[in-house]
């Protein structure tokens, strides 16, 4: 995630009284299930495929993910996750952050087929600083990419492979995406955002 | 986080926890095949050091290099500072080389703090005079947090040579601030006039501190500056404050050993001991990479007043 609108976590505002759920639980869980079965046929039963989350959001998707395609292939497929802090390429714009955990499973990426995996898909340049901190740690087969929503104003040739939700957006929307794991209840809303997009 | 690094006493404790979280996530990075970040990429960091130094230099250098910043080593001797250029002309040098940042080792207190107000980057203290070494006090903080997982309630006993050491007093103001209680036991002229002001306690009594501590900090004995008589001899200073195996075994069997190095072996920490399991020393100057790593990057990124 590179902007602040697709950072619930960081949001100060409580979530204002504009805000809608696009996403309700069942829907997130079937998206999920739709996706894990995706990757089980894109990577022929996800023998080589490694989840790696991105931080805060992607990391208790990517464990989600590798759950489902235990249960259908009926043996564990190893998830970890990626933080992508120190590769961003707003470093000088921003103020400096604390950084996520980097947890690269002991299988290693190594010829194997990596799912990134993240919560919002928007301008792109989160996954570009992951594709430069994975080519750090090794080098895969293939790196593909999963997103629960993506809400288009790509800013770099970048594109997911597999997609929860495709949720056509302002600029001056703002997705939160809200997660049991971290925030105690699963939502994706849609809100009007109060600051208009850096850079643009 | 203040845009320099002068003062242990200037960390907040949200500050001093970010510094040490970062650290940490960063020392994984050790074990990875490219050991190497392109965060600080086009930064430059200007070493200046007016003292002689290996490891904190080699320490910054390293952090500096691993965060892919250009790194220019400049060190007093053979520069033009014996030709007797002033540390403000130094300085106003180094800004028109525009420096990000500057390590400074100085043998004056203070020259830090100067330096600040002459330069547009951040200023990082690398110890100055008597006075202050904050990285080192950090770099032990997250060495203590590593080895024992905690540092709020930690007992803490700083042994030797107080008055001369800018890493006592670093490690008293981080180490109060992250909660832990700091014990000073030093001879009577080993301690600075002012230490009933400092957030510890004062003893001298080697032998009645140790089973009561969780960490104990052996100071080098500095015998450059011990030209006036602190103490009658070496010898007396080594049986009354030195750490030796049978001191060792009065620390309870958790508790570690560190020293900041360089050691002066048989003086006041014995060989076996500086060898033996419970000493941290090797793993402090680890871990002194990975905590240079996260102050510069939180000193560094984001838009600082020239960037």
């Amino acid at each position: 995630m590179t902007h602040a609108a697709d950072q619930p976590g960081r949001d100060p505002r409580p979530g204002g009284s504009r805000t809608r759920a696009v996403l309700e639980p069942a829907e997130i869980r079937r998206a999920l299930t739709r996706i894990a079965h995706e990757i089980l046929e894109r990577t022929s039963g996800a023998g080589d495929v490694v989840l790696l989350g991105i931080p805060t959001r992607g990391v208790p998707l990517a464990h989600r993910l590798a759950e489902r395609l235990e249960q259908v292939e009926g043996r564990p497929v190893p998830a970890g996750s990626l933080d992508i802090t120190m590769y961003r390429d707003d470093l000088r714009l921003r103020p400096a952050r604390a950084l996520g955990h980097t947890e690269v499973p002991t299988t290693g990426i190594d010829d194997k087929i990596v799912v990134l995996v993240d919560d919002v898909l928007y301008s792109g340049r989160t996954v570009r600083a992951a594709l430069d901190a994975l080519g750090d740690i090794g080098r895969p087969r293939a790196v593909q990419l999963a997103v629960l929503v993506d809400r288009g104003h790509r800013e770099l040739p970048i594109r997911p492979d597999y997609v929860g939700k495709n949720l056509p957006t302002s600029q001056r929307e703002m997705v939160r995406v809200l997660l049991t794991e971290v925030d105690g209840h699963d939502a994706v809303l849609l809100g009007v955002s109060p600051v208009t997009r850096e850079g643009s | 986080m203040n845009r320099h690094l002068i003062s242990a006493g200037d960390l907040s404790l949200a500050d001093a926890l970010l510094i040490l979280d970062t650290a940490d996530e960063l020392a994984s990075m050790a074990e990875r095949p490219v050991k190497k970040l392109p965060t600080l990429r086009g930064r430059t960091v200007v070493n200046l050091f007016y003292e002689d130094s290996t490891r904190t230099r080699i320490s910054f250098e390293a952090a500096a290099k691993r965060l892919s910043a250009d790194v220019i080593n400049f060190s007093a001797k053979g520069s033009s500072v014996a030709k007797g250029e002033s540390l403000k002309d130094t300085a106003l040098t180094l800004e028109a080389m525009g420096a990000d940042a500057v390590v400074i080792r100085h043998g004056a207190s203070g020259a830090p703090h100067r330096l600040a107000s002459w330069v547009r980057g951040s200023v990082v203290n690398a110890g100055d005079g008597a006075h202050e070494h904050p990285t080192q006090a950090l770099l032990d903080a997250f060495t203590m947090r590593r080895r024992l997982g905690r540092l709020d309630g930690l007992r803490v006993t700083i042994v030797g040579d107080v008055l001369h050491s800018r890493v006592a007093r670093s490690n008293v103001l981080l180490l109060s601030t992250l909660g832990a209680e700091v014990t000073l036991v030093a001879p009577p002229t080993l301690l600075p006039v002012a230490v009933g002001g400092w957030p510890c306690s004062v003893g001298y009594d080697l032998d009645a501190a140790l089973p009561k501590a969780d960490v104990v900090m052996m100071l080098r004995v500095q015998q450059e500056r011990m030209n006036a008589a602190y103490f009658p001899t070496v010898r007396e200073y080594s049986r009354r404050y030195g750490l030796d195996a049978a001191r060792m075994a009065l620390l309870p069997e958790h508790g570690i050993v560190m020293h900041p190095g360089p050691m002066n072996r048989g003086v006041e920490i014995a060989a076996e001991v500086a060898d033996s399991v419970r000493s941290t020393i090797v793993e402090q100057v680890a871990n002194g990479v990975s905590v240079r790593m996260a102050v510069l990057y939180l000193l560094l990124s984001g838009p600082g007043e020239q960037r």
